[in-house]
């Protein structure tokens, strides 16, 4: 009889901590991230080659802006020289990533992670508490503002409220009318990321891709820094910009890797498997790999690389 | 709804038909003593503090009660600064109202409105045949016509600058310089192509210096962000990369248009070029009140008029 009011109690106990616990944070992503490019190095690294629109679903106005763009640009104008990456393309690196999460003390419910990406000192933060995006007159970031779910063990995270900026560092622009998704899925120690940009805008499907990071628990991410300074003694309000139809670079790239010309110019067609057919007989990649042959790292990412 | 009235002239001063009550105001905080009222028709914005109340730009006539209810949310005192950024009536038409809307016991007399002078010779001079008189108590009572002019208010400097034929001939912006927000009026509208009032004196070059002088003001904050908040004469609370981003189109397509004309390509032959696809699908539009077509045309004649300038 002394035994079972134990019992109870115990099995009350157990009951109660059940009912606490909010179903929250299956997964935590909390920790310093190493990026790995293994994917799109060389777009990712030093930067893609001018007039390599492959793999992207834009459209024509997202071409012209493309074919058009200077790279002067990032120099010229100085307000670009500390532009950072947009929420979007952060993922992709360049830098390492630190992931933080805040709980409510009081409820023990998350409330939000943040990550930090030495790229620009990056910051953003992903409201895990529910609450509304903000109205439609609210300032633009870079970030943009975010918000996550669960779906599983699965953080699949919206984003809206970005400022315009580039879905690829060539010149093609992705607009401030743009709403990405993400899909966080933790593996051990791999955190993979997938991205899908939608833009009314520019694109004529969605841009799907993908980033994966290691965990690196010695990592030190360093102050980035960026102080915007003239360089170039240029008129007031200089902005570089080819004129349309006379960008002499845009064929460089399928004559480098040789491809036909219109299969670097992008577009949904040409994602997908049915293109190669299109294209057979008029790819002619070169005997020798010449240009970004080994592309894991910062380090070893570079045009003579073997 | 950009600038609604402009088209050429005759429209221009027509206010719409504005029934009050379908029309939501919003009151946004932006930052120091600075607010920013949307609702339909331009953005006014709003300063408070222990002086009373001022207003960069006045909204449509028919909404100013209710404008006027939401500002007394944030102050009871009086209004007694208003600043015109310049002759639209979807800026200018509540003038009057608000004025006198404005009044309180505090008051001193009825608000100094301010503008650039060219604001109130085309408010007070003669109007199109088929729109009525504007009332004197409409009209601006402290115009100045020189590059600026500052005054102190509510703990902090005002600097009214003039920027000359942008959007219209008589433009000004508003900064203060201790919230450090910056009132543009319709030389920056982030939503949509500026409307060049060509017969009111703007013109595609003086956008674009309207916008440099702009950033000049501006600061942003880490990593070209936040700092000076400026509001955009329509649409959403914005900063200088904004700005930034709105310049470098103008420019750009300036850039195109003028090689065109100088290679003797028509209005038509330019318009089938569709020099302005890249940005159509941020800043364009087929239907409303200012279309893509019109944007293009504003631009062919604004710059070809100095064209043909230069080569005299």
């Amino acid at each position: 009889m002394r035994h079972l009011p134990r019992r109870r109690t115990a099995h009350s106990f157990l009951l109660a901590v059940l009912v606490a616990s909010p179903v929250f944070a299956q997964v935590d992503f909390t920790g310093e991230w190493a990026p790995l490019y293994h994917e799109d190095g060389p777009e990712r690294l030093p930067g893609p080659e001018l007039g390599d629109y492959t793999e992207l679903p834009i459209n024509a106005a997202a071409r012209m802006a493309g074919d058009t763009y200077d790279a002067d640009r990032i120099s010229v104008v100085p307000e670009y020289q500390c532009r950072p990456h947009g929420g979007d393309y952060s993922m992709r690196g360049l830098g390492n990533l630190r992931i933080w999460r805040d709980i409510d003390p009081t409820s023990e419910k998350l409330v939000a992670f943040h990550t930090h990406l030495l790229a620009w000192d990056s910051e953003r933060t992903v409201w895990m508490d529910g609450r509304p995006h903000p109205p439609e007159w609210a300032p633009h970031t870079w970030q943009g503002f975010s918000t996550g779910v669960w779906e599983g063990n699965m953080l699949t995270i919206t984003t809206t409220h970005l400022k315009t900026n580039y879905m690829r560092r060539n010149g093609i622009p992705r607009s401030d009318k743009a709403v990405f998704t993400e899909h966080w899925t933790r593996h051990g120690d791999y955190l993979t990321v997938v991205t899908v940009i939608e833009d009314p805008v520019y694109l004529t499907e969605p841009l799907v891709r993908s980033d994966n990071w290691y965990l690196d628990p010695g990592q030190n991410i360093g102050v980035f820094g960026c102080e915007y300074a003239p360089e170039v003694p240029r008129p007031e309000g200089t902005v570089p910009n080819h004129l349309p139809g006379k960008n002499p670079f845009l064929h460089e790239f399928a004559g480098w890797y040789g491809l036909p010309y219109e299969a670097t110019r992008g577009g949904a067609e040409t994602l997908y498997p049915e293109y190669q057919k299109k294209i057979a007989g008029e790819y002619h990649p070169p005997d020798h790999c010449e240009r970004y042959c080994k592309c894991t790292t910062l380090f070893d990412c570079t045009l003579n690389s073997k | 709804m950009v600038c609604l009235l402009l088209a050429g002239g005759a429209g221009f001063a027509q206010p719409p038909q504005i029934n009050p009550d379908n029309v939501q105001l919003t009151m946004a905080p932006v930052q120091g003593n600075v607010y920013l009222l949307m609702g339909d028709g331009g953005n006014i914005t709003v300063q408070v503090g222990k002086d009373g109340v001022m207003l960069v730009d006045t909204g449509f006539a028919p909404l100013a009660p209710k404008a006027m209810a939401e500002i007394r949310k944030l102050s009871a005192g009086p209004i007694r600064w208003i600043v015109n950024t310049h002759v639209h009536t979807d800026h200018t038409g509540g003038n009057a109202e608000m004025a006198k809307l404005g009044m309180t016991h505090e008051s001193i007399g009825p608000p100094r409105i301010v503008a650039q002078s060219n604001v109130l010779n085309r408010m007070s001079g003669p109007q199109p045949a088929d729109q009525p008189k504007i009332p004197e108590a409409a009209w601006p009572n402290d115009e100045y016509f020189v590059p600026s002019k500052d005054f102190f208010f509510n703990g902090e400097a005002v600097v009214v600058y003039h920027v000359p034929n942008a959007h219209t001939d008589g433009d000004s912006i508003v900064f203060f310089r201790r919230s450090d927000v910056l009132s543009t009026g319709d030389v920056f509208t982030p939503g949509s192509y500026p409307i060049i009032d060509l017969a009111r004196g703007g013109s595609l070059q003086g956008e674009i210096d309207a916008l440099n002088r702009i950033i000049d003001i501006t600061v942003p904050a880490k990593y070209q962000e936040g700092g000076t908040m400026v509001i955009p004469g329509h649409g959403r609370l914005c900063d200088e990369a904004d700005v930034v981003e709105y310049r470098n189109m103008l420019t750009v397509i300036r850039d195109r248009f003028q090689d065109m004309i100088h290679r003797g390509m028509t209005l038509e032959q330019i318009r089938a070029a569709k020099p302005t696809l890249d940005y159509d699908g941020q800043y364009g539009a087929t239907t409303g009140f200012w279309t893509t077509d019109m944007f293009i045309e504003a631009v062919y004649k604004s710059l070809s008029e100095k064209t043909v300038s230069e080569k005299k």
